[in-house]
């Protein structure tokens, strides 16, 4: 991310007339550092960005991040109008294509769009503000501090003047634009969009069916295609009867695309037809010799037994280790020992990937669906020897992502076959292609030890976590990527040194070892959190009831202690943003326990409440569950009830409980789904094998409450997600008295109700 | 070959191979793109459209199926999105990324066609083989009841 932490410094504004007596304006950066970029000349000065305002006062904003329906389309414009003061009923949102020189970052990942958007974004309004100001007053021969703004209009109260803020515009683009740093920002109280539900920019669109999404883009004479990969990940294709599929209906191309096109590792066959429904016909009739690859010996079951007999052995590396945790478990008055195991997962968003692409000039446009469209460019032109200012990327909406479109190899094989064959061309996977070439959530396993003195409380903790995730380590920044196996836990993957409760146990040891894997695994919502929560709070809730304590209080009292200082750029997963707070977890931890009625309830047998909490993504976030099993270990989740704290502002409240609700009944899905591996082959192909949750299973009712802090406001796409999955599993300990140590429920014989 | 059938409102005739399935006569050959690809399988329901005044998955209606019947599509629900499943959906917001949105609401539709006021329990049964990844399923829910207050009205 370093390289575009420096991108995002953006000091300079620059200010345009537009024809018609309008005006623009823009960021632009520094000439100086795009030289140390690396990427040569300074890029022109296009203004054509983040807002623009006509002379009928219309204000256009560009929403520059993708929408994968986490809201960013509304959010990030909501914050440049709440400064500009602008009409809502006079602002158009437009989807800015890829352009990293003009935009800064693009990526939606990683619940960052609002922390590291609320301030530029809302300085860019304020700063257009300012001009409309500054041009009024010029014109009107008064001082520019006598002036204030209405929804769209500059006043100036004491000569009784107002105007829409399009009568300015004009001069307004004659004006000195400010130091942004020096925009003033509005009293919150005085908030018009920021903190009001505000309701999705496409949603007439979407209920009207119009075409939004990347598999519905229609380019003129353009074909459809399936691209094949080797059923075992990885593998390569070595020839394939090619001249049968090309003489079945409606075909128009067959191709290998050899292992050495993009970078390695994308090897398949192409079949390219009218519809796409007669390449996904001709799939069945294809015939390929594979070279499987190494990965062909990796299973599911292999996996297992490995984990196991890695968990005594020396672990390869140790990421903390404070105090004596041997003498510690020795001399404790009660030790706790389990093994802890979660499956790979895989993304399953509602729109498979896809893109679409035109090959034509030398030059490439694409229409790509992608989270992380910034990294793909380079990539693409490599592969296409190309340069990367040949390559027009679109982003159009995704039908759900949840970390699959951050790897962009649908996007690479379909610019590949796109030049290939040289005519527009929409390249989808199938549901199957989805399912079985995916880049999984890595599969772990942990042995954990704890220690509980004679008054119940922790002493100790040893935690040896054996990772199965193959990605490279992130490479150092300027650095090329790191080829070969991982030697440590992808960033995925990772169990970090200061995860809960390291820092609040004296005797404290986390260890971690890789299993050996050919499996691509990758992001998924709230990386690493999503797994590991399960993992800590679960093992939690074992020391708690061991410790004969309430599972509630037994948490309040850790987070009570002084834990050892964080070091100094510690923030957590998430990271470089807010760090974990004690008091913010505590106090979501009480909010989340008084508004669920927790310890005051009486429940029917079969039906008892389970309690989590995890930080990530800079937001902190506690929830109960409410959980009844019956005679045939089938489950109802009743109700949810979440308490999260993500700053000062919940900026789109109505989105805000979209998010949360969304984060719940995924993490509710993730309890009864798993990817498995037999012969490098994934063993699910569709939504039969891989039963996501249903509307029936989903809880009636999920309550959501903030406990607003004096902190900006962070991302909401995800940290609402890893504790519900472990409030489910200590809520079926205390209605069953069945201690879930592994997952998916279903091997424990559960089902939902 | 030729085959004719009405498509929300009126008569179309594609020349398609009769196996050919609705939903890639409707997005490939018709343009016709509100209907989504999901599975494949039937489902998900991400492809609902109704055949004949019933929701059906039109991933797996071949063509010969819809000689001659009528079809309509989210594209044809109402003329300007002004059916209450669509005015409701805008209201409480109810999409998220929004991929499977057409088919939920054209299988709402069908439901509150022969159910005008369906409880929890209707609601849940007759949606329940419509896939949300985003999990909208409880603003799906207020959404029906949302349109059935506004059409009692």
């Amino acid at each position: 991310m370093s390289p575009t932490m420096t991108l995002d410094r953006r000091d300079f504004l620059r200010v345009t007339a537009l024809a018609g007596g309008g005006f623009m304006i823009a960021t632009y950066l520094e000439p100086l550092d795009i030289f140390a970029q690396g990427r040569g000349n300074a890029a022109p000065l296009d203004p054509n960005a983040f807002v623009s305002i006509d002379a009928n006062g219309i204000v256009t904003i560009t929403a520059k991040n993708p929408e994968i329906g986490q809201g960013v389309k509304i959010m990030l414009p909501m914050l440049i109008a709440e400064e500009l003061d602008a009409d809502w009923k006079d602002v158009r949102i437009v989807q800015g294509d890829l352009n990293p020189a003009k935009y800064g970052n693009q990526s939606a990942g990683g619940s960052t769009a609002t922390p590291n958007n609320w301030i530029p974004m809302r300085q860019m309004g304020g700063a257009a503000r300012h001009m409309l100001i500054t041009a009024a007053a010029e014109q009107w021969g008064v001082p520019a501090s006598e002036i204030t703004t209405m929804p769209g209009r500059v006043v100036h109260a004491s000569s009784n003047r107002s105007a829409g803020y399009g009568q300015f515009a004009a001069a307004a683009a004659r004006m000195t634009p400010p130091a942004l740093a020096s925009v003033v920002m509005k009293d919150p109280k005085t908030y018009r969009f920021i903190g009001k539900p505000m309701p999705g920019v496409d949603n007439h669109k979407i209920v009207t069916g119009q075409p939004l999404f990347g598999s519905d883009i229609k380019l003129p004479g353009m074909l459809h295609g399936i691209y094949q990969r080797c059923p075992v990940i990885g593998g390569k294709a070595i020839s394939a009867n090619l001249e049968a599929i090309k003489a079945l209906p409606g075909i128009r191309h067959a191709f290998i695309i050899p292992d050495s096109v993009g970078g390695g590792s994308m090897s398949g066959v192409a079949i390219v037809a009218d519809s796409w429904w007669y390449a996904e016909n001709a799939r069945k009739q294809l015939k390929v010799v594979w070279d499987e690859g190494k990965t062909a010996a990796d299973s599911t079951v292999g996996f297992a037994t490995k984990a196991a007999a890695m968990a005594p052995m020396a672990p390869q590396s140790t990421t903390r280790a404070d105090g004596d945790v041997d003498a510690a478990l020795a001399g404790a008055a009660k030790t706790i020992e389990a093994a802890y195991a979660y499956p790979f997962l895989a993304h399953a968003p509602m729109e498979p990937p896809n893109a679409t692409a035109v090959f034509a000039n030398d030059k490439l446009e694409m229409w790509a669906g992608t989270q992380q469209p910034g990294g793909v460019v380079n990539t693409i032109a490599a592969a296409l020897a190309i340069t990367p200012a040949d390559i027009t990327v679109h982003l159009p909406r995704m039908g759900g992502s949840f970390g699959r479109r951050l790897y962009n190899d649908y996007v690479i094989e379909t610019a590949v076959i796109a030049k290939t064959i040289g005519v527009p061309v929409q390249i989808r996977w199938s549901r199957e292609d989805e399912m079985k070439q995916e880049v999984f959530r890595p599969a772990g396993y942990h042995h954990l030890k704890g220690g509980l003195d004679a008054s119940g409380s922790l002493v100790a903790w040893r935690n040896h976590f054996i990772s199965f995730s193959n990605e490279a380590p992130p490479p150092a920044a300027g650095a090329p990527a790191q080829q070969g196996p991982a030697v440590r836990p992808a960033p995925s993957s990772t169990l970090g040194a200061t995860e809960f409760p390291a820092r609040f146990v004296p005797n404290f040891a986390t260890h971690a070892s890789m299993m050996p894997l050919g499996v691509t695994t990758g992001a998924h919502r709230a990386p690493g959190a999503c797994s590991l929560s399960f993992v800590m709070q679960s093992f939690l809730d074992e020391l708690a009831h061991a410790a004969g304590k309430d599972p509630v209080q037994f948490r309040l009292d850790l987070l009570a202690r002084t834990p050892i200082a964080l070091p100094q750029q510690g923030g957590g997963a998430g990271g470089g943003g807010r760090a974990f707070s004690a008091e913010s977890m505590a106090g979501v931890l009480k909010l989340v326990a008084e508004k669920s009625g927790w310890g005051t309830r009486t429940l029917p047998k079969g039906t008892a409440m389970g309690v989590a909490f995890h930080f990530s993504h800079q937001g902190h976030f506690a929830e109960v569950a409410e959980v009844s099993v019956d005679a045939n270990k089938r489950i109802k989740v009743n109700k949810v009830w979440v308490a999260g704290d993500i700053g000062r502002h919940i900026i789109n409240p109505l989105n805000a409980e979209s998010q949360v609700h969304s984060a719940v009944i995924d993490g509710l899905s993730q309890l009864m789904l798993e990817i498995t591996v037999d012969g490098g082959k994934v063993v699910q192909s569709n939504f039969d094998t891989y039963p996501v949750l249903r509307m029936r299973q989903a809880p009636p009712v999920i309550e959501t409450h903030w406990l607003i802090s004096d902190n900006n406001p962070t991302g909401l796409g995800e940290p609402a997600l890893p504790p519900i999955i472990p409030a489910v599993t200590n809520a079926i300990f205390s209605a069953t008295g069945t201690r879930v140590r592994s997952l998916p429920l279903t091997k424990h014989g559960f089902s939902w109700r | 070959m030729l085959t004719t059938f009405t498509l929300n409102g009126k008569s179309t005739t594609v020349d398609a191979p009769t196996d050919m399935p609705l939903l890639w006569v409707l997005r490939d050959v018709l343009n016709f793109t509100g209907a989504k690809y999901g599975c494949g399988t039937g489902q998900c329901g991400a492809c609902t459209v109704h055949l004949r005044g019933r929701a059906v998955r039109s991933c797996q209606t071949p063509l010969a199926n819809v000689a001659g019947a009528a079809v309509v599509t989210i594209e044809g629900l109402s003329p300007d999105g002004s059916h209450p499943l669509q005015k409701a959906w805008e209201k409480l917001d109810v999409p998220e990324c929004g991929y499977c949105q057409a088919g939920q609401i054209m299988a709402a539709a069908a439901l509150l066609s022969t159910r005008p006021k369906p409880t929890d329990a209707e609601i849940d049964a007759a949606m329940n083989t419509n896939l949300c990844r985003c999990g909208t399923y409880i603003r799906i829910r207020q959404g029906i009841h949302e349109a059935v207050r506004t059409e009692s009205k």
